[in-house]
């Protein structure tokens, strides 16, 4: 196990290499505009321009640059480790503005998984279990409107309902934990629902094939054979069966909710990860862009990473050496 | 004269689909003694794993129509509700089914699952129900049972699982044990262990035991008498000695016919010709006729009885006994 793990890591690295020169080259040799125009000001000369130029670095050879990159990545800068540069619109720091940004991401995210895994999970079970019946249909049209409404709408549908007209949702915008609970359980819960909708439409379909599958097989049989009554077949051989990869679909989408979920966060005005990519894609921004890339490659091979320890101690058949 | 232990009359089992009615048992009568062992033989669709899942009510209410009586010690399993019915699965009526690979949970504890069937039927607690097991593993020629009741079944050999099967079927000391093909995914060293073992338990556990299977060399050796299934039928039943000193109906002949022999030198197998007939569209008369070398003009119109022509010797098939028994004689060749 210890060798799987050392390994994984080394391969952790290397996949966070490749993307790192992937994006530099896309941004820095295929840039939309020239940053260094950009960011010289409304009047320009050349001479301001080859100055912004210098300042940022890019009239220094590409190798040169993402040998900075790739230091002050290693060993760090004034901010802390691993550093990502500082943002050329902004000057500052961007290693401080994606943690404090994947921060509120990351309460998105998980509120949003736990909403979707108590809504998908039993709907799956349910629709499973009364195959064919109203119930079933009932469930897999709620699921298909969730999978098919788009966020940028049901999210604003949702904001004019339950914040406009029903005054129980505190609206758009974020506040933290530490300031006031109540308040930031007001402005999340809707933002948690809406994003949640999709996911629970598929994770209820999965589920409910899973368990669909499972209920068929020889074991499930075997149990029965057993005299065990109908609920803990179902309960201990059948969700035990059909639950395991949900673990695998929640890491891998935890993971690349991580990266910012753009239209949610957009909608609800939440100063998550998905803004400020946009923002610095749009500037041209190159060291905020890069350093939200990593981050993002970063959370989805260690969510992978995370789903396949996990898998260990689910799946017995599963040893890793 | 013993009370029977199970008796099934007019067994019925009809699954609707959008084709029609598939009639999987159609008509089936037989019955058990205490301590008997019946061997159960037929091709795949013959019928002969359905009519048991029934008699374990193992079939899915809402799918399948089950009509007919079957009498477990005289009481009716059919009318019974389904926790009635649960308290006799397992405890009196044991089953190990063809393949312990799928037929074992992947994702526990042998031991565990022992220990689970036990659990469902006493009031034990689990430690006690796990001691059992490991002694149960035992008793089936487990080796270490111990350490083996803590392993998954991926980690069992395939004779292993079998017998961690059947220590699960056997746990409770059922008064029936159903074995549905319990050699058929097995390798061929392994099949006759396992069927020494069934018998070895059958005189340790005084249980009765049903032999499901597709091959007549395993009936032959390991039961007291067999009945011979076709299009959810029963075609032939008799001893041992009466369907291989003189099987009566021609599919048992095919049957004998086909099977395959290593330690002989032989030309080729004789297959049946032909192909078992659909369960919705059987066909008239003796639902064998299409495949029958000995076909008859009546056997297309008229369903042949099962009628018993010597005493605890039964088939259906319009050929007079004279003339099954000059066919048997002159023609068919018993390979087992």
């Amino acid at each position: 196990m210890l060798r799987y793990v050392i390994r994984r890591i080394g391969w952790m690295i290397v996949v966070l290499f490749f993307i790192s020169i992937l994006t530099f080259l896309i941004f820095y040799k295929m840039p939309p505009q020239d940053p260094a125009v950009l960011f010289s000001g409304k009047i320009t000369t050349p001479a301001t321009i080859a100055h912004t130029r210098h300042r940022l670095g890019l009239d220094r050879p590409i190798y040169v640059q993402y040998g900075l990159f790739v230091e002050r990545f290693i060993v760090g800068d004034q901010y802390g480790w691993p550093g990502l540069g500082y943002s050329f619109e902004s000057g500052v720091s961007v290693r401080s503005e994606v943690i404090s940004r994947a921060w509120v991401t990351a309460q998105l995210a998980v509120g949003a998984a736990i909403v979707w895994l108590l809504l998908g999970i039993p709907i799956g079970i349910i629709s499973a279990l009364k195959r064919r019946t109203l119930a079933d249909r009932a469930a897999m049209g709620f699921a298909l409107f969730g999978v098919s409404a788009p966020v940028f709408w049901i999210g604003l549908i949702a904001l004019v309902i339950f914040w406009h007209y029903l005054h129980i949702s505190s609206g758009t915008g974020y506040v933290p934990i530490t300031q006031s609970p109540v308040s930031w359980f007001g402005h999340f819960w809707l933002a948690w629902v809406v994003l949640a909708l999709l996911y629970a439409g598929f994770y209820a379909r999965m589920v409910r094939g899973n368990m669909l599958e499972v209920m068929s097989e020889d074991y499930i049989r075997t149990a029965r054979a057993k005299g065990l009554s109908e609920r803990r077949v179902i309960a201990k051989h059948g969700l035990r069966a059909a639950l395991t990869p949900v673990v695998t679909m929640l890491g891998l989408d935890l993971g690349a909710l991580m990266g910012g979920a753009i239209v949610t966060e957009s909608v609800f005005n939440i100063p998550g990860l998905g803004p400020y990519v946009i923002d610095a894609t749009l500037r041209s921004d190159i060291p905020a862009v890069i350093g939200v890339t990593i981050f993002a490659a970063f959370a989805i091979v260690f969510a992978n990473f995370v789903v396949d320890i996990t898998y260990a101690f689910l799946d017995p058949r599963i040893r890793y050496a | 004269m013993t009370e029977k232990l199970l008796e099934v009359k007019d067994l019925r089992v009809q699954f609707p689909t959008v084709d029609g009615i598939v009639k999987a048992v159609d008509g089936v009568s037989f019955s058990l003694d205490p301590g008997e062992r019946l061997g159960v033989v037929g091709e795949s669709g013959s019928g002969k794993s359905v009519t048991f899942l029934a008699v374990m009510g193992l079939l899915d209410r809402k799918a399948a129509n089950v009509t007919g009586q079957i009498l477990f010690r005289g009481q009716d399993l059919l009318k019974l509700r389904p926790d009635e019915f649960r308290r006799i699965r397992g405890s009196e009526i044991g089953m190990v089914f063809q393949d312990p690979m799928s037929s074992l949970h992947p994702l526990y504890k042998v031991g565990k699952q022992i220990a689970e069937a036990i659990q469902a039927h006493e009031d034990v607690t689990a430690k006690d129900a796990f001691t059992r097991a490991i002694d149960m593993l035992d008793r089936v020629g487990i080796p270490r049972p111990e350490d083996r009741a803590k392993q998954y079944p991926h980690e069992f050999s395939g004779g292993m699982r079998q017998r961690a099967m059947i220590a699960m079927g056997l746990c409770l000391s059922p008064d029936l044990l159903i074995a549905d093909e319990p050699t058929t995914a097995l390798d061929v060293t392994v099949q006759a262990q396992i069927l020494d073992l069934i018998d070895r338990m059958r005189d340790e556990f005084q249980t009765a035991v049903i032999m499901i299977t597709h091959d007549l060399g395993v009936v032959a050796e390991h039961t007291d008498r067999v009945q011979v299934m076709y299009a959810g039928k029963i075609v032939e039943a008799g001893t041992i000695d009466h369907i291989y000193h003189g099987a009566h109906h021609p599919y048992t002949w095919g049957l004998m016919q086909s099977i395959s022999r290593l330690d002989e030198e032989q030309e080729r197998l004789k297959p049946i010709k032909g192909a078992p007939p659909s369960l919705i569209f059987v066909p008239s008369g003796c639902s064998f006729h299409p495949r029958c070398p000995y076909v008859m003009d009546v056997c297309k119109t008229e369903v042949p009885p099962l009628e018993e022509e010597e005493y605890g010797h039964a088939s259906a098939c319009h050929l007079t006994l004279e003339e099954k028994k000059r066919i048997f004689a002159s023609q068919v060749e018993v390979r087992t």
